[in-house]
């Protein structure tokens, strides 16, 4: 009897060490965002309360080489359980290996209430099938100085025309209206999404997107010669100017302006913790004319597909979409979560989610990183040729369909 | 034929001969034959796809846009090596003929020369950065200050300067390598000779171009081969000045960065071909190894024997 039991003693205590690893299931989580490492760690450690038995080891990588550290990894079969992924194109060339866990709303029911287009931007177009939980969108408009522009009794403008009048009193003044530099090529397509997404506006957006027109088209070229204008307000030798002088620029507050996103926002209050931001979308030639911004989605959370611990995984993106998460994604990391009922503490934030009800996908990100030639490298490219007087907009018109039609359907003729 | 025992000597050869072999056939060799094996397939992003043959080559070659940027880069590449020949090279022989002649300085000249070198390429790189700066660039704070105010240009943001501005940068940098080289050479060459010199003309130019000149053939041939080989593989210094995209669009593109966007994508171009990729590099490879052993057999050919 005695010795009946200690034999079952032992097989429980057996079973119990034998069951102890699938207890301490610890999962890795790979992030391009070093600078958020603090937030992270906080936040995984309100997971890890909520679901014993998880861990979650946060590793970050610098963001430049993320993409290629993790396909690297994942090609060798050493990538982590959990991951961030790039958007559109970028999330396609890891899901398309077969990486990645595929997504619905029987495995994360938050995701039924997304918007559309943030669950667009992690589905892979080829089998329609979801591969992450999408965790910001970024905006592009103009970031200003309020002090300056107080002191200058400067509003923001409602017309082109009042765009212009207002850069050239600004550098009447003695202030440089745009810190922008265009040497760092992406920044070439930065400040056609910031400056002129107005301008082209939503029907040449719609046209484009029906197959009815393609870059050739007035409304484009023509704010690309607006485009060239308004760089007459951008400082001395801007063609030379790299991307984090322009930064420098704005964030010391010699400059009023900057064309960019709404990325921008954590990093120049970091550089200058006493500066006032605002920001608004550049006009569209008229008043009524809808005032549009660009805006796309960052990336978001996968997991592996050949986890070993697919249940923690997934309780781990559903904790990532939920509202308590956004939250707090908002709040601290000063971003413009994806999130549903996510609201912002911060009144610029506000702002940005309240001027993102009125825009236009960032073109050449969204629709045109698909094949090669990208079209945001050519973009890019044409733009830089437009700043230094090689080309006209007519030609860039032209040079960017032509280099589409490559693999973009709708332009083969 | 001597049978190697492996005893004793034999064994010593052995294993010092075997780690170095081992650690250059898994970190060298193969990862060299394996670009050569997967020039040849196709790739699905990550996931290596069917046999194709040659068909990245032909595209790299002969597809637009791809053969356009090839050929943009490859040109590039040439005037860098032309180029950096004039100033690199030829700036280092009259440095070292000077060094050599010990003008007033030289010992000081010869360490202040050389120490550049020394430094890594992303300090200089970023220095230089610095220098061309639009705003508050030395380059162009300085032309003010001489009333040269006219002069001022954004150097790295213009295709007709941005190259030019790189090869500079890159020249300052190196040039204390040739100057060194060639300083060995000329201080090989025998009293001797130089007296026998000394009694037939008292001219400098005929010094160095009948004599010094052909006599340190054998430095010409390392500087020149490894610029060579320098130039074609170049990719630090405009990768640190201009990025990834050889801004402004292209003008400063070589086959390094054309090679690294292509197989690795950027920020810009989600695509990652590495089967093009591998073509590139093995193109590149095939061209550097096949014109650096003509330039060295021909340049030995030249060298005299003392």
């Amino acid at each position: 009897m005695r010795k009946r039991n200690l034999l079952r003693i032992g097989a429980v205590l057996g079973g119990l060490v034998m069951a102890m690893p699938s207890f301490a299931q610890e999962l890795t989580f790979w992030s391009w965002r070093q600078e958020d490492k603090a937030v992270y760690e906080e936040l995984i450690k309100t997971f890890e309360a909520e679901n014993p038995g998880i861990t979650v080891k946060l590793e970050s990588f610098e963001a430049a080489n993320y993409n290629t550290i993790l396909s690297t990894a994942l090609a060798g079969g050493t990538g982590p359980d959990l991951m961030m992924v790039r958007a559109f194109g970028g999330l396609e060339t890891i899901a398309s290996g077969g990486y990645l866990m595929p997504l619905d709303t029987t495995k994360i029911p938050a995701l039924a209430d997304f918007n559309p287009a943030a669950l667009a931007a992690e589905t892979m177009r080829s089998d329609q099938t979801l591969y992450a939980v999408p965790f910001a969108s970024q905006t592009q408009f103009v970031i200003y100085n309020k002090a300056i522009f107080d002191q200058n009794g400067l509003q923001e403008p409602q017309t082109w025309d009042e765009f212009i009048k207002l850069s050239e009193d600004l550098k009447a003044k003695g202030v440089i209206p745009f810190a922008n530099g265009t040497a760092t090529a992406w920044q070439d397509e930065t400040i056609v999404g910031a400056l002129v997404s107005s301008l082209y506006g939503r029907s040449f957006y719609d046209d484009l997107m029906a197959g009815k027109v393609d870059f050739t088209d007035p409304r484009f070229t023509d704010a690309l010669a607006k485009l060239k204008d308004i760089t007459a307000y951008f400082p001395d030798g801007f063609i030379g100017l790299d991307y984090p002088s322009a930064q420098q620029l704005f964030a010391s507050g010699m400059a009023a302006m900057f064309a960019g996103g709404s990325y921008e926002i954590a990093n120049f209050r970091a550089q200058n913790p006493d500066i006032q931001l605002g920001v608004f979308a550049a006009p569209g030639m008229k008043a009524d004319d809808e005032k549009l911004v660009a805006i796309y989605f960052d990336g978001g959370y996968a997991a592996n597909a050949k986890t070993a611990h697919p249940e923690a995984a997934l309780k781990f993106l559903n904790f990532v979409s939920s509202k308590e998460f956004g939250q707090v994604f908002a709040n601290k990391l000063n971003n413009i979560s994806t999130i549903p009922g996510v609201t912002f503490e911060d009144p610029l934030l506000g702002k940005v989610a309240e001027l993102n009800q009125h825009s236009i996908p960032y073109l050449m990100l969204v629709h045109f990183r698909y094949g090669e030639p990208s079209g945001s490298v050519l973009l890019q490219g044409e733009v830089q040729k437009l700043l230094d007087n090689q080309t006209t907009p007519a030609d860039i018109g032209k040079a960017l369909t032509d280099g589409l039609a490559t693999w973009y359907e709708p332009f083969k003729k | 034929m001597p049978s190697l025992r492996l005893t004793g000597r034999g064994m010593w050869i052995t294993a010092l001969l075997v780690p170095p072999l081992a650690f250059v056939a898994l970190f060298i060799v193969y990862p060299i034959i394996s670009a050569f094996a997967y020039a040849f397939f196709d790739w699905n992003g990550l996931a290596r796809g069917e046999f194709i043959g040659l068909a990245n080559f032909y595209k790299v070659l002969f597809t637009e846009p791809y053969a356009a940027w090839t050929r943009n880069a490859f040109m590039h590449n040439v005037q860098v090596f032309f180029a950096l020949m004039v100033l690199q090279n030829g700036a280092g022989f009259i440095l070292a003929y000077c060094l050599w002649r010990g003008l007033p300085g030289a010992r000081f000249h010869r360490v202040a020369v050389f120490l550049p070198v020394v430094l890594s390429t992303i300090i200089v790189g970023y220095l230089f950065k610095l220098f061309y700066h639009p705003l508050f660039g030395v380059v162009n704070i300085s032309l003010k200050a001489v009333g040269l105010g006219f002069l001022a240009q954004p150097w790295l943001g213009q295709a007709s300067t941005a190259l030019w501005s790189i090869i500079v940068a890159n020249a300052w940098h190196m040039v204390g390598f040739p100057t060194l080289v060639f300083l060995a050479g000329m201080q090989r060459i025998p009293g001797e000779v130089l007296d026998a010199v000394r009694m037939e003309t008292e001219s400098e130019w005929v010094k160095v171009t009948k004599v010094v000149w052909p006599l340190v053939a054998p430095s010409a041939t390392v500087v020149f081969t490894l610029l060579f080989v320098g130039a074609f593989n170049w990719f630090e210094m405009p990768y640190v000045m201009v990025g990834l995209d050889g801004s402004p669009y292209g003008s400063t593109d070589v086959l390094g960065l054309y090679f690294y966007r292509t197989a690795f994508g950027n920020q810009s171009s989600a695509a990652q071909d590495f089967g093009a990729g591998s073509a590139l590099a093995v193109l590149i490879f095939l061209f550097v190894a096949v014109v650096a052993s003509v330039i060295t057999t021909r340049l030995r050919a030249r060298e005299i024997q003392l």
